[in-house]
């Protein structure tokens, strides 16, 4: 690697711790409210923590744990965690081709994508400055990791989540995400359509499944743009 | 929850351990290939039309049913100020107060 090049990575990297605290200030409230609920549902103190540091994935996490906290069992609780993941399955097919390494390092760089990481990082025109994902990310992964043991630790004195309206921290999370990429038409119909995709899917499919059928509208915003 | 304490932590191992497959996949299967061209605005497209299902999958949903709450007005209240430019940490303070605030009314 030349000079240049690794002080661009240095300066993206920056950048991107920069860019990841808001995120990461949010994402701890959202890791105290799962926190709190994995107690609440059973989890032991440590099963709370390290669920956050080892799947590092807010909406699986909620997902499986929404699914055991009604007595479901293990197979339903992966399998709605993984229909929640499945998004990341897309992410990683955009990003692959900004990845350098072999097969080992480009798995282990893959695991640093989390949705605010992927967005800000997508550069718009298909590539993505792979260190400002990474810098995004590492504010975000402590934030979340300590998040979820001050909600497993402090749970029972903070009470009820939901009255105290933790759970209106997740979508605008995501909103300031969706505005940010709202850059033209073409974008502002697709979000329009996958939200429309998503709401009519809500009723007959599983959670999880409508938000990845509404990423094949992004085919769709192509297809009318080249017509 | 009908788990137990074991039961827990394979759930809890089996959902790091799909959620690192799923992570990795992508960048292992295609390599450094580059994809097409036309891929490309798909890929810009795909941020778009995910974010807005979450959203909208989050507000306006619970479960398999459609449902609106405090929750939906807390969001929207934000969602206003977030489009003029606010602080996205402010408009999650105002989000939960709102929310927490007509709960709290609601319950009274």
């Amino acid at each position: 690697m030349t000079g240049e090049a690794d002080e661009g990575a240095h300066a993206s990297f920056r950048r991107g711790l920069r860019l990841g605290v808001p995120f990461a200030v949010v994402g701890f409230f959202l890791s105290v409210s799962f926190g709190v609920l994995a107690r609440q549902a059973g989890f032991s103190v440590a099963q709370a923590s390290v669920t956050a540091l080892i799947v590092f994935a807010g909406s699986a996490q909620f997902a499986a744990l929404s699914v055991v906290s009604v007595g479901g069992g293990i197979p339903a609780a992966l399998t709605a965690g993984s229909l929640m993941n499945a998004r990341f399955l897309a992410m990683g097919i955009a990003l692959a081709p900004s990845l350098p390494g072999g097969p080992l390092k480009r798995a282990a760089q893959g695991q640093t994508v989390v949705d605010s990481s992927w967005a800000l990082a997508n550069r718009g025109d298909g590539t993505f400055d792979r260190w400002l994902l990474f810098g995004t990310t590492v504010p975000q992964y402590a934030a979340w990791t300590l998040g979820s043991v001050v909600g497993a630790v402090f749970g029972d004195a903070l009470g009820d989540t939901e009255r105290l309206g933790l759970d209106a921290i997740y979508p605008v999370f995501f909103l300031s995400l969706l505005f940010a990429e709202l850059r033209g038409p073409t974008s502002r119909r697709v979000a329009l359509g996958g939200a429309l995709v998503a709401l009519a899917l809500v009723p007959v499919t599983p959670p999880g499944v409508p938000i990845l059928a509404a990423s094949a509208v992004a085919l769709v915003g192509v297809v009318r743009r080249s017509a | 929850m009908t788990l137990t304490y074991a039961e827990v932590w394979w759930l809890i191992l089996g959902l790091a351990a799909l959620t690192a497959l799923i992570k990795a996949a992508g960048p292992v299967l295609l390599g450094g290939r580059s994809l097409p061209a036309w891929s490309t605005s798909v890929i810009v497209l795909m941020a778009p039309a995910l974010l807005s299902a979450l959203v909208v999958t989050a507000v306006l949903a619970d479960g398999r049913s459609w449902s609106v709450g405090a929750h939906t007005v807390g969001v929207g209240v934000a969602a206003v100020m977030l489009w003029r430019r606010s602080s996205l940490i402010l408009c999650v303070v105002v989000a939960v107060l709102v929310t927490a605030g007509l709960r709290a009314v609601a319950g009274a």
